[in-house]
C-alpha cells in the first residue's frame, strides 16, 4: 500500500481558499471574552500604580468596600501568601538573577502600571468606580530608567535584594562553539573595521482586542476564557503558580483578536482574576481598556546594540562582534530573558563569517515588562546586520547590493553550517533577490537618485536593501533545552473520523488571526481526500484539544501543520487495515488516493468513508483493530526552518521638512511550499506593517518620573490607511528539507526584513550630507536634525567620513540620538 | 436615570439608562448587541463604528442617551436571509480580515464611505477610512475589497448580477440614500 495521496484533480496545497473562519467574523457573530457573560458573572477592575518605583505604605481600601455594588476589595497583603510569583519560563543562565514576581505588589511597585488592588462589582462601571476611592500611599524610591546607566555598578537599583540591575550576561563565541575563528583576531586583521551603534526602540505589541478574562468556578473544573495566544502554557501555568491542580484548570482561548507575541504571556491579570473567582465562589471577568493595555502588557524590543564588523577591502566580511544591553523592564515574564538571546544565532543572518562574538547583558529598569513581539530578537538582530551591510557598503564606495551578494551563501552550498551553530537546510538568495530588484527598477532608481543629488533636488531618493533570513518553527525541543528554555517544542494534532466519514482536526496549536481552520482543512483534505467543507478544526480549549504548546514564533505550520499531516497518515495507515478485510486483499495490494482505497490491478474498491461507517458499526472487523479511525501524533522537528528574501524599498526624503514617504516597496520572499498563497500574502502585508512602523513611527516613551507618555492610540502611532504605502510582492518557493510539507513559516517575516530596507533607504536618501545613522522611528523630526547636525558638522570639518574604516565618534548614536 | 427609546438592528428598545452610559456599552452590555467592539478609549481605533440614522459614529463617542428617538444599525444587521452584504462578501473574497477584530467597525466604515461616494478610488478609500486601524492586514487587502465591494454595488452594475448567485442585493446603498434624506444625525 502506498500511503502518499496522488491526486490528478486539484490538490488543496497551493489552493489560495477564501477562509472558512471569515463567515462569524464580517457578521458580528463572535466569541470574545469580553462577550461572554455566564450568569452571575461580576466584574474586576485593577488599581495600578501611577509611580514607577516606591514603597507601598499604606492603601486604605475602607471606602471603596462599601461602595454601592461592591462585593470585595483586595489587595497585595491579601494574597500575599496565595498569589505565587508569575513564571519566567526561560531561565537563560544558571546564575541569572531574577526578582519574585508578583501578580500584585505587596510592599514595593517596581513600574507605572502595575496593579496594587482590585475591586469586584456587579458591572464595570461600579468596580472602577470603586478604584477611585482606594487611597494608596506611596513613598518614592530612584526611578532607574535608562538601560545603560542602570547597567553600571553604583546605579540605584530597581530590585534592592538583588544586588545588582543585570539580571544575566549570555555568550556565545565561535571559538569556543567549535564554529569558527577569533573575532578580536579578526578585527585587528581587519582591512576595514566598522563599528555602529543601533537602539532598537521599545513597542507595544499594540493587537486591536484588549485583554480580557473570564473564570468560572461554578463547574467541576475552573474554567478560564482569555484573549491568549497560550491557553495551554496558561493552564499549566496556573497550576505551577497557584498550586491549584492542573487537572481542576480547563482554558479556553475562544474568538482572539490579534497577539503578535503580546498574547504569549501569563498575566497578573489572569492570576487575579482567578484567585478573585476563587474567593467570591462565582464568575468573574476582567476586560482592560486600551490604556491599560499600552501601561501593563509587555512592550517589546528595547535594546542598544553594539556592533563591530571586520572585512577586506574587497568587501568580503570576516568578523561580527555583537554587544547588547537588552532593558527587561522591572520585571521577567514568560520568555522575556531569552528573546534577545534568540538573536545571538540570527545576526550572521544569510552572510559567511570566519569569526564571531554575541554577548548580551539583560538589565533591569522601572519599566513595564518587555517580551515577545513578532519577530521577537530576530528582528532586532536583521536590524543590525542589514544596517552594518549597508555602512560596509558606503565605507568601500560599493553598492550595498554588490556587497551582500559578495557575502551571502550560494544556492549550491545548502545544507550550510553557520557560524552561529545552525544548519541552514536550503535557501537560494539569488533567485529571491533577481526577482524582487527586476520587480523593483533597482538600476532606474539609482539613476534618479543620482539625478536628484546631481541637481541638488529638496526631495532626495534613497534605496533600502534588506536580504534576511529568520528561523522559524520554535523548535527542535532539544535545540530549546540547550537554551535552557522550560519547555519542549513538539506540536500535537489528533484526527478524528466521524461515522458518517465528516473529519474533526484537533490542533495543540492557537490561532488568533493567522487562518489555521482554513489550512489545516486543506492540508488534511488532500491527506485523507476528504472534502475541505467536510472538515472541522477544533483547538484553543484544553477540553477538546488537550496537548499543545500553542502559536508563536511561526511554528504553527511548521510543526503543529506537520503534526496533523503525521495523524492523517496514521488514519490512513488504519483504514487501509479495514479496507484490505472489506475488500478481501492484502494492505499491500491497496493503493490509496482521492479518498478511495483501490485493489491495484482491478476496479475494486472503497471510500473512506465507508471505511469509517465500517470502523464504527464494528461487525465485521480484522482481528485485533479498534473500532474506529481516529489517530494522534506528537510532531519533535528536527530543525528550525529558515525563510528567506529580498525587500527593497524607495523612500523619499523632505530635507527641508525630514519627511519620509515610501514611494515604493517590494519584496520576494521564500516560505518554502505555500498552503494557501491569499494566507500568506495577507501575513507578509500584515508584518510589512508592523516593521515598517518600527522604521517610521512607533516608539513607547517614558518621561523621565517613569510614566508611559504613549499610553493611548492618540499617542502610539499605530499605523493607519494613510501611512502605508502599497506594497509589491512575490515569492520563490525553496522548499524546507525538514519537513514533508517543505514548508517554513511566514507569520514573522515580513517584520523582520522591513525595518532595516526602510531605515537604510532613509539613511541612503541623505548619507551624502555626512549623515550615517537616524535612530529610529526615524520621524521628521529626527530625520531633520540628522541633517541639520550633518551639515553643520561637515561646515566645520574640513571633509566628513573618508577613509577605510570609522566610528561612531562618541560610541553613542552616530546622529538623531535624541528623541 | 434617563429613559431612552432606540431602534437597533430593526428592534425598538426601551430603556433605562445612565447619564454617562457610552452606546456602545448599552448595546453591548444591556442589549447583547456583542458583534460591535471596543478597541480603545480614545475614539482613535474605530472598531466600534455603527451607524446612527444612516451616517457611521464611533460608538464609544455617542452617548446612550444621544441615541434616544435615533436608529442604531450594527454589523449584525447586514446580513440578510442568511446572504452576505456585498461588503462582507468582498472582506470574505479579498482576505481582508485576519483576526477579524477591527472588522465590524471597519465593514461599517466603509458602508458610510460608499454611501457617500459610490466609486471611489484608491486614495479617496485610504482617506475614507483614516479613522479605523488594523493591525493585522497592512489595510491593502481592505482597501482591495472596498474597491471590489464599490463595483458590485455600483447602481450601473445592474440588479441582476447583484441578485444571482452568491451576491446578494445591494440593500445598502438604497437604505443609506434614505437615511440622509431623513435627516442623518
Amino acid at each position: 500500500m502506498t500511503a502518499t495521496p496522488v491526486s490528478p484533480s486539484e490538490p488543496e496545497l497551493g489552493r489560495a481558499r477564501k477562509r472558512k473562519e471569515d463567515a462569524r467574523l464580517v457578521t458580528g457573530r463572535t466569541r470574545w471574552t469580553d462577550n461572554m457573560s455566564p450568569p452571575g458573572t461580576v466584574h474586576l477592575a485593577v488599581l495600578r500604580s501611577p509611580v514607577a518605583h516606591a514603597r507601598i505604605s499604606s492603601i486604605d481600601t475602607s471606602e471603596a468596600r462599601r461602595m454601592s455594588g461592591v462585593h470585595a476589595v483586595v489587595t497585595g497583603a491579601d494574597i500575599a501568601q496565595r498569589q505565587g510569583s508569575l513564571p519566567c519560563a526561560w531561565p537563560v543562565t544558571e546564575d541569572m538573577k531574577a526578582p519574585d514576581a508578583p501578580s500584585m505588589a505587596v510592599d514595593s511597585v517596581n513600574f507605572a502600571g502595575e496593579a496594587v488592588a482590585m475591586v469586584a462589582a456587579r458591572s464595570a462601571a461600579e468596580a472602577r468606580d470603586a478604584l477611585d476611592a482606594i487611597d494608596v500611599d506611596y513613598e518614592d524610591l530612584d526611578v532607574v530608567l535608562d538601560i545603560e546607566s542602570a547597567a553600571r555598578d553604583g546605579s540605584p537599583l530597581v530590585h534592592e535584594e538583588l544586588g545588582t540591575n543585570r539580571n544575566a550576561t549570555w555568550t556565545f563565541d565561535s571559538v569556543e562553539a567549535g564554529t569558527g575563528g577569533d573575532v578580536e583576531q579578526a578585527l585587528r586583521d581587519a582591512e576595514v573595521r566598522v563599528d555602529r551603534t543601533f537602539r532598537q526602540q521599545r513597542l507595544i505589541p499594540a493587537f486591536m482586542e484588549p485583554r480580557s478574562v473570564l473564570v468560572d468556578p461554578t463547574g467541576e473544573q475552573y474554567t478560564v476564557w482569555s484573549a491568549t495566544q497560550v491557553p495551554h502554557i496558561l493552564r499549566t501555568m496556573i497550576a505551577m503558580t497557584l498550586g491549584t491542580p492542573e487537572h481542576k484548570v480547563r482554558v479556553i482561548a475562544p474568538d482572539v483578536g490579534g497577539g503578535f507575541g503580546g498574547k504569549l504571556q501569563v498575566t497578573p491579570e489572569e492570576m487575579l482574576t482567578f484567585l478573585m473567582a476563587e474567593q467570591l465562589g462565582r464568575p468573574v471577568k476582567w476586560t482592560e481598556s486600551r490604556s491599560e493595555t499600552m501601561i501593563s502588557g509587555h512592550h517589546g524590543r528595547d535594546q542598544v546594540q553594539r556592533l563591530s564588523l571586520a572585512a577586506r577591502a574587497d568587501g568580503t566580511v570576516t568578523g561580527l562582534k555583537v554587544d547588547l544591553l537588552a532593558d527587561m523592564g522591572a520585571y521577567l515574564r514568560l520568555v522575556s530573558p531569552g528573546v534577545p538571546i534568540l538573536g545571538a544565532l540570527m545576526f550572521n543572518s544569510i552572510y559567511k563569517f570566519d569569526a564571531y562574538r554575541f554577548t548580551c547583558t539583560n538589565v533591569f529598569t522601572n519599566k513595564t515588562p518587555t517580551d515577545a513581539y513578532r519577530g521577537a530578537g530576530r528582528p532586532e538582530a536583521t536590524f543590525a546586520i542589514e544596517r552594518m551591510m549597508d555602512e560596509l557598503a558606503a565605507e568601500l564606495d560599493m553598492d550595498p547590493m554588490e556587497v551582500r551578494r559578495r557575502n551571502w551563501i550560494s544556492h549550491e552550498e545548502f545544507p550550510f553550517d553557520t557560524i552561529a551553530g545552525l544548519t541552514y537546510d536550503s535557501g537560494n538568495y539569488e533567485a529571491a533577490t533577481d526577482r524582487a530588484m527586476e520587480m523593483f527598477g533597482y538600476q532606474q532608481l539609482r539613476d534618479e537618485q543620482v539625478q536628484r543629488r546631481q541637481r541638488g533636488d529638496t526631495v532626495q531618493l534613497g534605496i533600502g536593501i534588506s536580504t534576511f533570513t529568520e528561523m522559524c518553527g520554535l523548535a527542535p525541543s532539544r535545540v530549546l533545552g540547550s537554551l535552557s528554555y522550560g519547555a519542549g517544542g513538539w506540536e500535537h494534532s489528533q484526527v478524528r473520523v466521524l461515522p458518517t466519514g465528516k473529519v474533526e482536526v484537533v490542533t495543540g496549536t492557537s490561532p488568533h488571526g493567522q487562518s489555521h481552520v482554513t489550512a489545516w482543512s486543506q492540508i488534511v483534505s488532500d491527506r485523507l481526500g476528504v472534502p475541505f467543507e467536510d472538515i472541522e478544526v477544533l483547538h484553543g480549549d484544553t477540553q477538546s484539544s488537550p496537548r499543545g504548546l500553542d502559536t508563536y514564533g511561526s511554528r504553527s505550520l511548521a510543526v503543529g501543520g506537520i503534526a496533523a499531516v503525521q495523524a492523517s497518515d496514521k488514519v490512513v495507515d488504519k483504514a487501509g487495515k479495514i479496507a484490505a478485510h472489506m475488500l478481501e486483499c492484502s494492505e499491500q495490494d491497496l493503493d490509496f488516493a482521492e479518498g478511495r482505497f483501490a485493489v491495484r490491478g482491478t476496479d475494486k474498491g472503497v471510500g473512506i468513508t465507508d471505511v469509517a461507517l465500517a470502523a464504527f458499526t464494528a461487525h465485521d472487523l480484522p482481528e485485533g483493530v479498534e473500532p474506529n479511525l481516529d489517530a494522534e501524533a506528537s510532531y519533535d522537528p528536527e530543525n528550525f526552518s529558515f525563510p528567506h528574501g529580498t525587500h527593497l524599498c524607495a523612500a523619499e526624503v523632505d530635507t527641508e521638512t525630514g519627511g519620509v514617504r515610501i514611494r515604493s516597496y517590494v519584496c520576494v520572499d521564500d516560505v518554502g511550499s505555500v498552503v494557501n498563497p491569499l494566507i500568506v500574502e495577507g501575513q507578509v502585508h500584515g508584518g510589512l506593517a508592523q516593521g515598517i512602523a518600527q522604521a517610521l513611527y512607533e516608539e513607547a516613551i517614558h518621561d523621565e518620573d517613569g510614566t508611559l507618555t504613549t499610553a493611548t492610540f492618540a499617542d502610539y502611532l499605530v499605523p493607519s490607511t494613510m501611512d502605508l504605502p502599497e506594497f509589491r510582492t512575490d515569492r520563490t518557493e525553496t522548499e524546507a528539507t525538514s519537513n514533508p510539507l517543505g514548508v517554513k513559516g511566514v507569520g514573522e517575516a515580513g517584520t523582520i526584513a522591513s525595518t532595516p530596507a526602510v531605515v537604510n533607504a532613509v539613511v541612503d536618501a541623505i548619507r551624502h550630507y555626512g549623515v550615517t545613522d537616524v535612530r529610529m522611528p526615524c520621524s521628521p523630526q529626527r530625520v531633520w536634525r540628522a541633517l541639520s547636525e550633518a551639515r553643520s558638522s561637515s561646515a566645520t570639518e574640513a571633509e566628513s567620513g573618508g577613509g577605510l574604516g570609522s566610528s561612531d565618534s562618541d560610541g553613542g548614536f552616530a546622529t538623531g540620538g535624541d528623541r | 436615570m434617563p429613559r431612552i427609546t432606540v431602534d437597533v438592528d430593526g428592534t425598538t428598545y426601551t430603556d433605562e439608562v445612565q447619564p454617562r452610559t457610552l452606546l456602545v456599552q448599552y448595546l453591548r452590555e444591556q442589549l447583547g448587541k456583542v458583534g460591535t467592539v471596543v478597541g480603545c478609549d480614545t475614539s482613535n481605533c474605530g472598531a466600534c463604528t455603527v451607524h446612527l440614522d444612516g451616517q457611521s459614529v464611533k460608538s464609544c463617542s455617542v452617548l446612550a442617551v444621544q441615541a434616544d428617538g435615533h436608529e442604531v444599525t450594527t454589523v449584525e444587521a447586514l446580513s440578510q436571509e442568511g446572504r452576505l452584504h456585498p461588503l462582507q462578501r468582498a472582506f470574505h473574497d479579498n482576505h481582508a480580515l485576519q483576526c477579524g477584530f477591527c472588522t465590524p467597525g471597519m465593514i461599517m466604515q466603509a458602508l458610510d464611505l460608499l454611501a457617500e461616494n459610490p466609486e471611489p478610488d484608491d486614495e479617496q478609500i485610504r482617506e475614507g477610512l483614516e479613522g479605523n486601524l488594523c493591525r493585522c492586514t497592512g489595510y491593502q487587502n481592505i482597501v482591495r475589497a472596498v474597491r471590489d465591494a464599490s463595483e458590485q454595488m455600483r447602481p450601473g452594475a445592474g440588479p441582476a448580477m447583484e441578485h444571482s448567485g452568491e451576491t446578494p442585493a445591494p440593500r445598502a446603498s438604497s437604505e443609506q440614500a434614505d437615511a440622509r434624506v431623513t435627516g442623518g444625525q
